[in-house]
């Protein structure tokens, strides 16, 4: 099916099921433990042996030689995957990292080793015995060091051009009255997903099949393809449950490398789960970013002037974290420039995190709002709704799809009282707090892909939707079940959903928030079809068919849905293709957060107090799992201002707080009760849905607004994240 | 290897275990009971947490042999789909998990958290420590900060607890 023109009315617009806040489908059994995840399949034909990955300990060099021989003599051993016996391996596409250090060492705890054992003690043990020498390489891990002679990045798919620039930016800048040139800077951040990468890989003949924990599919399966040097159509992929990803198991991980070599090497199924320790300097993350931000405007507050430049560091060969992409967005002025320098660093790899270039963009272009506000005389959000446009202001002719960014601002000040505010920072005083409260805006772009499914009908009347698409805890059973039950006209007890298993139909997986619009997407045209086939059957004429609570009818004729299948399963399958719709609108989705803080007058610390969440993505499939996916994104916001960061050891080239102790994501006292909202609306441009994603808008412009409620509490302001206490103690006001 | 019988949700189980193996893996990988979730192995997480004894423990920081004869309630002794405890059936209510993973966790801590405030077991945040706790939000977020949900579900977690604390028994 092809989506070329916007959306008129369909059958989704009923909404009696979609639209709907109904409990995740899959709720049962998330919450009794029955529910299996990767490592927990029970039913691998075969004696399951066990991985256990051994990371290197330098962060740039060689293994000049890797003694195996008491880790092969312990007991219960099966096999030990080197560099020497693994055979030439590839990488993947979307990550540049390699999966064994074969023999020379990319970033530390790259994999030099997987143990395979009866047991994961054994497994475990056995690392312990195994011995490598290295030569050590000189590396570079210091991107400040680099600020000077990084050079501009090459373009890459995803992520935009590296250089923007529309009018005269640095003439109009060096003209405004009102200026602004601060740099901002943040750290490296880990997904920190809570379900371990992990993998059970088992062969058959030449064939492999690997339970795992992958958001993408088809990538998982074009880069294993390409890793291994194996056809893809020797492959399956099966990952129903996957335990959080955030962009960190987009694709293959050395987890599912690592788990089909041991499996190869033991004639054995293996399964590995990477340890939890090796996860920071092992997997990819969200790189530090250093932000140039200038921002130019007349003395009443309109923005002539707006640049933003930005360094990041990654291995050879690797993607830039494309911090300006919202900036080239988000607000009106008619001189713009964006530009994106890429140095080369010896850590792991800078990749994917949620919101990739957005949520660190808007840490820094969200600041600068506020600081510019301030000097405009003018209210943070008076001063956003002024620069607002309804066009994309690198190309006035493009209009946006929607944009109801000030109807989020407005309703979001409305909401949360933002009228009580004082202008002045530090003027608020509750007993020993000091008390804040900041805002910002959100932008996250609104992608959506061909994504295909496969419906059938049986006889019962049950509809069973099968698609390659993944739920990462995002909603997706619930939301693939909803479209199929309005389409079909059955309630949602009537419909099987079944994800995640890269022999069904293809979509574009969890990612880029785009997973929730592409697959309802893809569902929407298989039921299409299977519409017309359950019409074709009953010999409706399908023009004037409807379908509604359980029955096909027609005209004065109605039947029963499953009748249509009484001599045998319909089952048809189609996808869901583009048009130019795309280029023709901006299609983005916004939102506006608002943070209340206290800090702690004596001592410092920050607690936060209140939040709100104001979204706009078009039609919200279900709104109980979106808000879950927006509050979700706050508290990650709320990590990303105040706690996490992986510290660079700059002299031995590695993340050193590389596990949950060290890595401080927030806990349940971190977080206060959440409001989220969204704003009404559809956009006909993106799908016969009408929707967009959310999962990653609500992340974006979260830590800002808490960083300029801080700001607001206590009238010193941190320009580098995480605001943590030592970088603004002594400069608190004095006590009285 | 040695020979170690537990009470797990009311059966006992008797299994041959290496003395390294530890109870959360005794009972993922020898009992089969992977409700229990393995998110770090090092107790930073809660992921893994089980009540032994009627105390919830991070079950990845204990050795199997350490608990012979002990009594073991894991999430799948406290529920099965069609027939949850008050406790999951509020949490898929109040959408208390996104993807599901620190769920099982999260669900034995609260049980047994509550079950700790009604024997007048004080927290950190207890103002005094003379009167009884009660269930507050407050008091929950800090007695369940043992257990991380990366997908940040903790406004609807603590949502889910208080409706269940306050729902007559
Ligand atoms: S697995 Fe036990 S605390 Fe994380
Ligand atoms: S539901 Fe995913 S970590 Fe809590």
């Amino acid at each position: 099916m092809k989506f070329d023109t916007p959306a008129t009315n369909n059958p989704i617009d009923q909404l009696k099921v979609v639209g709907q806040p109904l409990d995740r489908v899959e709720g049962p059994l998330k919450t009794t433990g029955q529910a299996p995840y990767a490592y927990e399949w029970q039913d691998v034909p075969g004696r399951m042996a066990y991985g256990y990955i051994l990371g290197a300990t330098i962060a740039k060099g060689r293994i000049a030689a890797i003694d195996t021989a008491a880790a092969r003599r312990a007991p219960g051993v099966l096999a030990v995957v080197t560099h020497e016996n693994a055979g030439p391996l590839g990488r993947g596409q979307f990550y540049v990292q390699r999966f064994l250090a074969a023999p020379e060492v990319d970033h530390y705890h790259q994999p030099i080793a997987l143990i395979v054992a009866e047991t994961f003690e054994g497994a475990r043990d056995a690392a312990g015995l195994v011995r490598a020498r290295y030569v050590e390489g000189r590396g570079a891990f210091d991107l400040a060091a680099q600020r000077d002679t990084a050079p501009v990045a090459q373009r890459a798919p995803f992520g935009g051009p590296p250089e923007t620039a529309v009018g005269d930016f640095e003439g109009a800048f060096a003209a405004a009255p009102v200026t602004l040139d601060e740099t901002y800077t943040t750290p490296d951040q880990a997904h920190a997903m809570m379900e371990p990468h992990a993998t059970i890989a088992a062969w058959e003949g030449d064939r492999l099949t690997c339970r795992t924990s992958i958001q993408q599919m088809n990538w998982g399966l074009r880069d294993l393809s390409l890793a291994l040097g194996i056809p893809k159509d020797r492959i399956r992929l099966i990952s129903p449950y996957i335990g959080g990803g955030f962009g960190g198991k987009g694709t293959v991980q050395s987890d599912l490398v690592l788990a089909a070599l041991g499996a190869r090497a033991a004639g054995r199924p293996v399964k590995v789960a990477m340890q939890r320790p090796l996860m920071f300097n092992n997997t990819i993350h969200r790189p530090a970013t250093i932000q140039r931000i200038r921002i130019g405007a007349t003395r009443d507050g309109r923005i002539t002037a707006i640049g933003h430049e930005s360094w990041s560091g990654n291995l050879p060969g690797g993607r830039t974290e494309p911090t300006t992409l919202s900036t080239r967005f988000l607000y009106a002025g008619a001189n713009r420039m964006t530009r994106v320098r890429l140095a080369v660093l010896d850590l792991a790899e800078g990749n994917a995190m949620r919101a990739p270039g957005e949520a660190p963009g808007l840490m820094a272009l969200e600041i600068a709002m506020d600081e510019m506000a301030e000097r405009l005389g003018l209210d943070p959000v008076a001063f956003r709704i002024l620069n607002d446009t309804q066009v994309d202001p690198e190309k006035p002719e493009r209009p946006f799809s929607t944009r109801p960014f000030v109807e989020c601002l407005r309703v979001g000040a409305e909401r949360f009282g933002w009228s009580r505010r004082s202008p002045r920072p530090g003027a608020v005083r509750d007993g020993a707090w000091l008390v804040g409260m900041g805002m910002a805006g959100a932008i996250r772009g609104a992608p959506i892909s061909k994504a295909g499914a496969r419906a059938r009908l049986d006889a019962r009347g049950i509809v069973t939707i099968e698609t390659d698409m993944t739920d990462i805890g995002t909603g997706s059973y619930t939301i693939v079940a909803q479209t199929a039950a309005e389409m079909m006209g059955v309630p949602l007890e009537r419909v099987v959903a079944k994800l995640g298993d890269s022999s069904f139909p293809e979509t574009p997986g969890s990612g880029g928030q785009q997973g929730a619009p592409s697959v309802t997407a893809g569902v929407y045209a298989a039921c299409t079809k299977l519409r017309e086939a359950v019409a074709h059957r009953l010999g409706f004429n399908s023009a004037d068919v409807t379908f509604a609570d359980g029955e096909v009818r027609s005209g004065n004729r109605a039947v029963p849905l499953g009748q249509a299948a009484g001599a045998g399963d319909i089952t048809v399958e189609d996808s869901m293709e583009y048009g130019d719709l795309s280029q023709r609108f901006a299609q983005q989705t916004f939102g506006a957060h608002f943070a209340e803080v206290g800090v702690d007058a004596y001592t410092g610390e920050v607690r936060v107090r209140r939040m709100l969440a104001v979204c706009a993505a078009g039609r919200i499939l279900n709104p109980k799992t979106a808000r879950s996916q927006v509050i979700g994104g706050m508290v990650m916001g709320i990590g990303a201002a105040l706690t996490e960061e992986m510290t660079v050891d700059k002299r031995r080239g590695f993340f050193v707080n590389h596990d949950l102790a060290g890595y401080e994501v927030p806990v349940h006292a971190d977080v206060p009760h959440l409001d989220a909202v969204f704003i009404d609306e559809v956009d006909p441009t993106m799908s016969p849905l009408k929707a967009k994603g959310v999962g990653e808008l609500g992340l974006t412009g979260v830590a800002p607004a808490i960083a300029n409620a801080i700001y607001n509490a206590i009238g010193v302001r941190v320009r580098d994240y995480p605001l943590t206490l030592d970088k603004y103690l002594e400069h608190l006001p004095a006590l009285a | 290897m040695v020979r170690v019988s537990l009470r797990v949700n009311d059966e006992v189980r008797s299994v041959d275990l290496d003395t390294r193996t530890t109870l959360l893996d005794a009972l993922r990988e020898h009992l089969q009971l992977t409700g229990s979730k393995k998110g770090c192995d090092h107790g930073q997480c809660g992921a893994c947490t089980v009540m032994v004894e009627g105390q919830r423990i991070y079950s990845c920081l204990t050795l199997a042999v350490m608990h012979e004869g002990n009594t073991v309630t894991t999430i799948e002794g406290l529920g099965r789909p069609g027939n949850l405890h008050p406790m999951q059936a509020a949490f898929v209510k109040h959408d208390g998990y996104q993807c599901g993973y620190c769920t099982p966790g999260q669900i034995c801590a609260s049980v047994a958290a509550l079950d700790e405030i009604k024997a007048g077991v004080p927290s950190h945040v207890t103002a005094d420590l003379m009167a009884t706790p009660q269930v507050t939000a407050d008091e929950l977020r800090e007695r369940m900060s043992g257990n991380i949900c990366r997908c940040g579900a903790y406004s609807n977690i603590v949502d889910a607890i208080i409706e269940v604390a306050r729902s007559p028994a």
